[in-house]
C-alpha cells in the first residue's frame, strides 16, 4: 500500500471502507513488515543494542515469525509497549503479534478476546528481598511494602497470596521494570515482586547481587507466551506453528549449524516435514515449503534461543528447569508436524 | 583678617579620597552586608553554604570523575573500584558515549542523520525573515519551501509528493483568482478551497506516482517508528509550536468575533480541548483512531500525534493571545475604526502587533510547556528520550544505570528550555517600543 502522508486517512478510508477487513497475513505481506509488540526494555527478553538492533528472547519469536512469513527476519517493526498499553495495542491492530512476557490467563484469553498461541516460558512469581532483612519465607512478609507493576497479573496474585495467608501488605505501584528497580534499591519498598525471570535479570544488574535473595516461594503460575487477536485463526495458526517449529527443531536436533545439511533430506520423515522436503505443511498454512526452515535459521531452535538470550551463560543465568523439553523433564512440548 | 592669621596652619590642597574601609566594600563588604548582617542571617547563610557545599562535594566528583570508556555497567564499576576502592560515588558516562546517537535520533539510520540536520538548518533559514527585518525578499522562497521540503527530508520518499502537495495551493489559488473575478469573492474562496482539496485527495497521489515513474527522484524512506530520541521531541515541539501559533490567533479572534457561529465553534473547540488532558488525546490518536478507521489503514502514527499536539497547543495559545487582546485599551480599536481600516487591516496593522507583544511571555511559556509535554508520547509507544532511557536500561550491559541517563536527558531539556526563555526575553526587549 503506497499512500503518501498528505493524502492521509480520508482517501484510504473511503477507498477501503467497502472492502471487508483482509486477513492479518495479507496485511503483513502487503506492508512488508511485521508489527510486533515487545516490552519497553526487559533484560534478556527485549531491548535494542548499541547499534539499534533489537534482541532478546521475545524478540526472537517476532523474528522467527517474520522470517517464516516474509522471508526476512529483519522485516519487523518493534513496538515497545508497557504492561498497561499492550492489550489495547493488540486489540486495535497497532501490532500483529504481542510477544511481551504476557501471562496466559482465562480472562485475557476469553474476555479480552485474544488467542495465546503457546507458551515460550513457564514462569512463576517470586519475591526479591535484601538479605539484611533477615526474612527467609514470603509468609514472614506481614506488613511489608511491596513494589509492584500496575496492570499485571503480578498485582492480582499478590493480593490473593496475602489474603490466603492472612497477612497484610502495602503496595507501591510502579510503571515499569526500571522504575521498580530504582525504588527497591532506594529502599522505597521492602520487597520487589514480579515474574521470576525478571527478578533474576534485575538482581544480576545490582552492584552487589549477593546482598539480595529471591525467596523460595513461587506464588503463581505464569505461562508466558505470544498472543494474537481473536477471530483471525489463520494468522494465529501461523504464529502457533512457528513457535512449535522452533520447539520441534530442538527436539529433533535441528540446529542453525546443521539445518542446511538436514534440509537436503533425511531419513526422518518428521524432520523432512518440518523442513518442507516432504508433505505440504507450508501450503496448508498459506506459506511456502521453506517457512519453518527460515524460522529456525532466524535465531536457532528453541534451545539455542534460550541459551543465547537468558540461559546460563548470559548475565541473567536462568537454567532450563520447567522450560526444558518434555523429553528432559520440562514442560516444553510441541504437537506433531503431521 | 587678623583672625585668620592667628591660625597656625591652613591646609591649602584637598586631601585625596581615601578608599572606604575594607569591611564595607569588595567581597568582604558585600558578604558583611548581604550574608552576615544579623545573627539570624549569619546562621541562615552558614546553613545554606553548608548545604551548597555538601551538594557540590558529592555532585562534582560524580560528574567530573565519571568513567567515559566502559562498555557495560559491570566494567565501569570494576574500573571505578580499581581506582577508588568503591564504585558508586562516580558516574558511568560510558552509557551516554555509547548511546548518545540513539538518545538523539532514535533508530534513524546513522548515514542519513544529515537529512533531519538539514531540515533543522532550513528551519532557521525559514524563520529568519520573520525574526530579522532587512533580509532580501528572495529569502521568503526558502520559508515557503520549508513546510514541503522538511517532511520530505525527514521521511524520505519521492520528491514529487511535496511538489504535488505544493501544487494543491497553486491550483486553489488559480481557481480562486479566476472565479472571484468572474463570480464573487466568497464563491471564489469556497471554490478555491474545494479545488485544492480535490487536488490533494484525488489527483496529487496518482500524479506524483506517475511523475516518479517518469523522472525518479526518490530518497531512502524512513518509517515513523525509526524516528526517536530528541529528534522526535524537537520534531513534535517545532510542528506543534509553528502550527499552533497561527491556529491560536485565528481561534482567539474567532472567540472575540461578533459572528455567532464562528464564535460558538471557537469556544467549543477551545473549551473541549482544554477540558481534556493531553494524554487522553494521545491515546485517542494512538489506539482509538484505529478502531474507527478501516482495518489495514495506514495513518502515520507521528502524523496523528502531531495533529493532536497541535490542537492541544492551539487551544492554549488561543487563550494566551485572547489575554493579550483583552489587555489592549479600547482606544486602539476605536482609533483603527476612525482611520477607516476594515477588520483585517485593523487586526494586522494595529491590534495584533500590540496584543502579540504583550503575550510574548505567555506564548513562550506555552512553547516550553509544549516541548516538555512531548515526552508524554513515550506512553503511546513512541520512543522519545525518556522512552529510550527505558530501552537502554533493558539491555543487559546497562541495566541498573539510572542517574546518568535521566541526568543527561534533563540536562539537554534544560539547555533547550533555557535557550527558549532567554530568547523570549531578548525578543521582548527588542520589541519594546516604550510608553
Ligand atoms: N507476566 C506478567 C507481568 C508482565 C510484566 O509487565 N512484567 C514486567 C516485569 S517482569 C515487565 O515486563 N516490565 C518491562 C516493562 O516495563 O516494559 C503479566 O503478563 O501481567
Amino acid at each position: 500500500m503506497k499512500k503518501s502522508v498528505f493524502i492521509g486517512a480520508l482517501t484510504v478510508a473511503s477507498l477501503t471502507a467497502g472492502i471487508a477487513a483482509a486477513g492479518t497475513l495479507d496485511d503483513v505481506k502487503a506492508r512488508g513488515k511485521l508489527n510486533c509488540g515487545v516490552s519497553t526494555g526487559l533484560v534478556g527478553f527485549a531491548s535494542p543494542d548499541a547499534n539499534g538492533k533489537w534482541e532478546g528472547y521475545d524478540v526472537a519469536i517476532c523474528r522467527a515469525v517474520a522470517a517464516a512469513v516474509l522471508g526476512d527476519n529483519t522485516a519487523v517493526e518493534f513496538v515497545p509497549l508497557s504492561s498497561k498499553t499492550r492489550f489495547t495495542a493488540l486489540a486495535s491492530g497497532e501490532v500483529d503479534v504481542l510477544a511481551r512476557n504476557t501471562t496466559w490467563t482465562l480472562s485475557r484469553d476469553v474476555d479480552l478476546k485474544f488467542d495465546f498461541v503457546g507458551v515460550n516460558y513457564y514462569d512463576g512469581q517470586g519475591f526479591l528481598i535484601p538479605k539484611s532483612m533477615g526474612v527467609t519465607s514470603a509468609k514472614e512478609l506481614d506488613g511489608a511494602t511491596v513494589c509492584i507493576q500496575s496492570g499485571t497479573t503480578t498485582e492480582l496474585n499478590l493480593a490473593d497470596y496475602f489474603r490466603v495467608n492472612g497477612i497484610s501488605y502495602e503496595p507501591v505501584p510502579v510503571e515499569g521494570n526500571s522504575e521498580a528497580q530504582k525504588l527497591y534499591l532506594a529502599g522505597a519498598c521492602d520487597t520487589l515482586t514480579t515474574d521470576g525471570s525478571a527478578l533474576a535479570a534485575t538482581r544480576a544488574a545490582f552492584e552487589k547481587p549477593d546482598d539480595h535473595i529471591v525467596l523460595p516461594e513461587i506464588i503463581s503460575k505464569e505461562p508466558l507466551g505470544p498472543l494474537v487477536r481473536h477471530g483471525d485463526n489463520e494468522w494465529g495458526d501461523i504464529v502457533r506453528w512457528t513457535l512449535n517449529a522452533l520447539i520441534s527443531a530442538e527436539e529433533y536436533d535441528i540446529t542453525s549449524a546443521n539445518i542446511e545439511e538436514l534440509s537436503k533430506g533425511t531419513n526422518n520423515p518428521e524432520i523432512n516435514r518440518i523442513l518442507g522436503t516432504e508433505g505440504n505443511m507450508g501450503e496448508m498454512l498459506g506459506l511456502d515449503a521453506d517457512w519453518a526452515k527460515r524460522a529456525i535459521m532466524s535465531g536457532g531452535n528453541f534451545g539455542e534461543i534460550f541459551e543465547a538470550n537468558i540461559g546460563e551463560k548470559t548475565p541473567i543465568g536462568l537454567s532450563r528447569g520447567l522450560n526444558a523439553l518434555w523429553t528432559e523433564g520440562g514442560l516444553i512440548y510441541s504437537p506433531p508436524f503431521r | 583678617m587678623t583672625m585668620i592669621n592667628d591660625q597656625s596652619y591652613v591646609r591649602t590642597e584637598m586631601l585625596g579620597e581615601k578608599s572606604p574601609p575594607v569591611s564595607n566594600v569588595g567581597i568582604i563588604g558585600w558578604m558583611k552586608n548581604n550574608l552576615f548582617s544579623s545573627p539570624l542571617n549569619i546562621v541562615l547563610s552558614l546553613l545554606s553554604i553548608f548545604a551548597i557545599y555538601s551538594v557540590l562535594a558529592a555532585l562534582l566528583p560524580w560528574v567530573f570523575g565519571g568513567v567515559w570508556y566502559a562498555s557495560s555497567l559491570t566494567e565501569c564499576r570494576a574500573i571505578l573500584f580499581e581506582i577508588h576502592g568503591e564504585a558508586t560515588k562516580r558516574a558511568c558516562w560510558g552509557v551516554i558515549r555509547e548511546r548518545f546517537w540513539q538518545l538523539m535520533y532514535g533508530f534513524y539510520p546513522s548515514d542519513l542523520y544529515w537529512r533531519p540536520n538539514l531540515a533543522l538548518v532550513w528551519l532557521f533559514a525559514a524563520i529568519a525573515p520573520v525574526l530579522f527585518n532587512g533580509l532580501p525578499k528572495k529569502m521568503l522562497l526558502v520559508s515557503v519551501a520549508f513546510p514541503f521540503v522538511a517532511p520530505w527530508l525527514i521521511w524520505g520518499g519521492s520528491f514529487w509528493v511535496p511538489v504535488m502537495a505544493f501544487m494543491g495551493f497553486v491550483v486553489g489559488f488559480l481557481v480562486h483568482r479566476i472565479t472571484s473575478k468572474t463570480i464573487s469573492s466568497l464563491v471564489g474562496i469556497i471554490l478555491g478551497v474545494l479545488a485544492a482539496l480535490l487536488w490533494w485527495l484525488l489527483l496529487s497521489g496518482p500524479i506524483a506516482e506517475m511523475m516518479e515513474s517518469i523522472v525518479p527522484l526518490e530518497i531512502t524512506k524512513v518509517g515513523s517508528r525509526q524516528i526517536g530520541g530528541f529528534m522526535l521531541a524537537i520534531l513534535l515541539g517545532i510542528t506543534g509550536i509553528t502550527l499552533s501559533f497561527p491556529i491560536g490567533i485565528v481561534l482567539a479572534l474567532g472567540r472575540l468575533s461578533n459572528l455567532v457561529i464562528v464564535k460558538a465553534l471557537c469556544v467549543g473547540f477551545i473549551e473541549f480541548i482544554r477540558g481534556v488532558p493531553l494524554i487522553t488525546l494521545l491515546f485517542v490518536a494512538s489506539v482509538l483512531l484505529n478502531y474507527f478507521l478501516p482495518k489495514g489503514t495506514q495513518f502515520d502514527i507521528i502524523l496523528r500525534v502531531m495533529i493532536m499536539i497541535t490542537f492541544f497547543a492551539a487551544a492554549y495559545m488561543a487563550e494566551v493571545i485572547r489575554g493579550g487582546l483583552a489587555a489592549l485599551p479600547k482606544g486602539q480599536y476605536e482609533a483603527a475604526d476612525a482611520l477607516g481600516l476594515d477588520y483585517w487591516q485593523a487586526q494586522r496593522l494595529i491590534i495584533l502587533p500590540q496584543a502579540l507583544k504583550i503575550s510574548i511571555p505567555g506564548i513562550v511559556s506555552n512553547f516550553i510547556g509544549l516541548f516538555k509535554d512531548t515526552t508524554l508520547v513515550s506512553i503511546i509507544a513512541l520512543s522519545d528520550p525518556l522512552g529510550w532511557v527505558k530501552l537502554i536500561q533493558g539491555n543487559a550491559e546497562w541495566n541498573g544505570v539510572i542517574w546518568e541517563l535521566y541526568g543527561f536527558v534533563a540536562f539537554v531539556f534544560f539547555l533547550f528550555c533555557f535557550g527558549m526563555s532567554r530568547y523570549s526575553m531578548y525578543l521582548e526587549r527588542k520589541l519594546q517600543t516604550g510608553h
